[in-house]
C-alpha cells in the first residue's frame, strides 16, 4: 500500500516502522496477555465455570434469546424503513406548514436517547393507562428513533441529486408525486444504500438496549444465567458467548453492507446520475487523477 | 414542575453523573480515538492492521455489551468489590472505548479531506511523516473534523443513559429513585426527554458557532 503522506521508506525508516510495529505487537500482546492470565487466575477456563453450556436446555434458551433479538430487529427495522419514507417525504415538501411539523419531529426524536425513550414506553405509559410487553416498547423506540435518523439519510440523498433530474422529470409531464416516486427516490436510496444498511447495524445493535427494560434477549439471558450458582454462576463465558453472537450478527449485516457498496460502486456509472460534488478549488492534478479512479486518496 | 423543585437532590445528582461520564468518557474516548486514528494511517503495516482490527470489532459491538462486559464481567476478573466509584470508572471505560472508535474514523476521514497535493508539497520540501502530519496536514484536517467530531460527542452525550441499566448515577437512572418517592413516572420521563432535547440543541449550537469560526477557506 502506497501513501502519499509519506515516502517510501529508506534503510532508516524502515528500522524505525518495525521498531514500532514490535512496540504495538508488545502493547497488545500485553493487553491480550493480562486478560488470559486473569482468566486463568480466577478459573474461567475450569470445566465448572463452563458446564452451563453442555446443557441442550442452555443452547435452546440460547436460541430462543438470539431469535428474540432478531424478531425486535426485523419489526424495527422494517418499521424504521417505512417511517424513514415518511417523514422523508414529508420533510421535503414544498408546503411549509406540512415541512415544519416534520422538521420537528424529526429533530425531537433524534435529540431523545433511545433508552430513554424505551423507558416513556415502558414505564412511564402505564401511568396513563397504556400498558406494552417490553417487545413493544424496544420496537416502537427503535422505529421512531431509527426511522427519523433514515429520513435525514434518504433527505440528503435526494437533495445530493443534480438538479437536471428533478427538472427533466418536471419536463416529460410528471408531476410532484412522479418525479419523486419515479425519478429521486430510487436514485436516492441506491446512491444511499450503504448509508442504509449502516443505520440497521445500528439499530441491531440498539436492541440490546431490550436488556435494560427487561426483553428476555441475549444479555438477559446472560444475567440470568451468569447468575445461577448451580453451574458456578458462569458471568464471564456467558459474557463471551453472548457476545460472540452478537458480533457475528452485526458483522454480518456490516458485510452486507460492504458488498452492497462495491457492487453499487461498480455500477454506478449506468444507472445513478452521479452525486453533485463540489470540486475542490486548487485539487492537483494527482488528487483528480485518484478521484477519477474512484480510490481514496490517502 | 414541582418534580423538578421537589427533588432537587436527585436531579442535581443525576445531571452531575450524566456531566462526569459525558466529559471523563469523552476525554478518554478523545486520547484513545486520537492514538488510533494516527495509527490507523501511520506507515507501519502492524498499528494499521491493529487500529483496524479495534475499530471494526467495536463498531459491531453494542454499546450495552461493551458496558456489560466491564461492569459484570471484569470485576470478578480483576477482583474488584462493585462500590459505588468502581462502577462509575468502568463505565467511563466503557463509554470511552466505544467512542473512541468513532473518534478515530471521524480523524482519519479529516485526514483524508485534505487536498493530496498539501501532502505532496510537503514531502517535496523533504519533511518527515511527522512534520507533514504535524504542520501540514492535522492543522487543515481539524477545521473538517470540527463537525462530525461534534456529532459524535452529541451522540456520547445519549449514550452516557445505558449506563441507567447498570446502577450509575445519571439522568437516565433518575426515574428509579423518584418512583421510590412515589413521583409520577411519566412526568419524571417527559422531564428527562426535554433536558436531553435542551442539551443537544446546546451542543448543536456550539457545533454551528465552531464550525463558522473554524469554516475551511479554499
Amino acid at each position: 500500500m502506497s501513501s502519499v503522506l509519506y515516502d517510501v521508506p529508506g534503510p532508516k525508516a524502515i528500522l524505525r516502522n518495525r521498531l514500532l510495529g514490535v512496540l504495538t505487537i508488545v502493547v497488545v500482546v500485553g493487553i491480550l496477555g493480562f486478560l488470559v492470565w486473569r482468566l486463568a487466575e480466577t478459573g474461567q477456563f475450569t470445566a465448572k465455570k463452563w458446564s452451563a453450556f453442555t446443557y441442550t436446555n442452555v443452547w435452546t434458551s440460547i436460541l430462543d434469546a438470539t431469535l428474540a433479538t432478531l424478531a425486535a430487529f426485523g419489526a424495527a427495522a422494517l418499521g424504521a424503513l417505512l417511517l424513514g419514507f415518511v417523514l422523508a417525504i414529508g420533510r421535503l415538501s414544498d408546503h411549509r406548514w406540512v415541512r415544519w411539523p416534520f422538521t420537528a419531529v424529526i429533530e425531537v426524536f433524534r435529540a431523545i436517547p433511545v433508552l430513554v425513550f424505551m423507558f416513556l414506553l415502558y414505564y412511564g405509559f402505564p401511568v396513563i393507562g397504556i400498558r406494552m410487553e417490553p417487545y413493544w416498547a424496544v420496537v416502537i423506540a427503535l422505529v421512531c428513533y431509527n426511522g427519523s435518523v433514515l429520513a435525514e439519510v434518504i433527505r440528503a440523498g435526494v437533495e445530493s441529486l443534480p438538479r437536471g433530474q428533478a427538472e427533466a422529470g418536471y419536463a416529460i409531464g410528471l408531476r410532484k408525486a412522479g418525479v419523486m416516486r419515479l425519478v429521486l427516490l430510487p436514485q436516492a436510496i441506491r446512491a444511499m444504500m450503504p448509508v442504509i444498511i449502516a443505520q440497521l447495524v445500528v439499530t441491531l445493535k440498539d436492541t440490546a438496549l431490550g436488556f435494560i427494560i427487561t426483553y428476555p434477549e441475549l444479555l438477559f439471558y446472560a444475567k440470568y444465567i451468569g447468575a445461577q450458582p448451580t453451574v458456578g454462576s458462569p458471568i464471564v463465558p456467558a459474557t463471551i458467548v453472548v457476545g460472540a453472537i452478537y458480533i457475528t450478527l452485526c458483522l454480518i449485516l456490516s458485510f452486507v453492507a460492504t458488498v452492497v457498496e462495491k457492487r453499487l460502486r461498480r455500477s454506478a456509472r449506468g444507472d445513478v446520475a452521479e452525486p453533485v460534488q463540489p470540486l475542490q478549488q486548487g485539487a492537483t492534478d494527482t488528487s483528480l487523477i485518484v478521484a477519477q479512479r474512484g480510490g481514496s486518496a490517502l | 414542575m414541582g418534580v423538578i423543585t421537589d427533588n432537587l437532590d436527585i436531579w442535581s445528582q443525576a445531571l452531575v453523573g450524566t456531566l462526569v461520564l459525558f466529559f471523563a468518557g469523552g476525554a478518554l474516548a478523545l486520547v484513545l480515538g486520537i492514538i488510533v486514528g494516527a495509527m490507523r494511517v501511520s506507515p507501519v503495516p502492524i498499528a494499521r492492521g491493529v487500529g483496524t482490527f479495534y475499530v471494526s470489532a467495536i463498531r459491531n459491538t453494542p454499546l450495552t455489551l461493551v458496558f456489560f462486559a466491564f461492569v459484570f464481567a471484569l470485576p470478578p476478573l480483576l477482583g474488584l468489590r462493585l462500590t459505588g466509584d468502581v462502577s462509575l470508572t468502568l463505565g467511563i471505560c466503557a463509554l470511552g472505548i466505544y467512542t473512541a472508535t468513532y473518534v478515530a474514523e471521524a480523524i482519519r476521514s479529516g485526514v483524508n479531506t485534505v487536498p493530496v497535493g498539501q501532502a505532496e508539497a510537503a514531502r517535496a520540501l523533504g519533511l518527515s511523516f511527522g512534520q507533514v502530519m504535524s504542520l501540514v496536514v492535522l492543522p487543515q484536517a481539524f477545521r473538517s473534523v470540527i463537525p462530525p467530531m461534534m456529532s459524535v460527542f452529541i451522540a456520547l452525550l445519549k449514550n452516557t443513559t445505558v449506563a441507567a441499566g447498570f446502577s450509575i448515577v445519571n439522568l437516565g437512572s433518575v426515574r428509579n429513585y423518584l418512583s421510590e418517592r412515589g413521583e409520577n413516572a411519566f412526568v419524571v420521563i417527559l422531564w428527562v426527554m426535554v433536558i436531553f432535547v435542551a442539551l443537544v440543541l446546546l451542543l448543536s449550537w456550539v457545533q454551528r458557532t465552531l464550525e463558522n469560526r473554524w469554516r475551511v477557506a479554499r
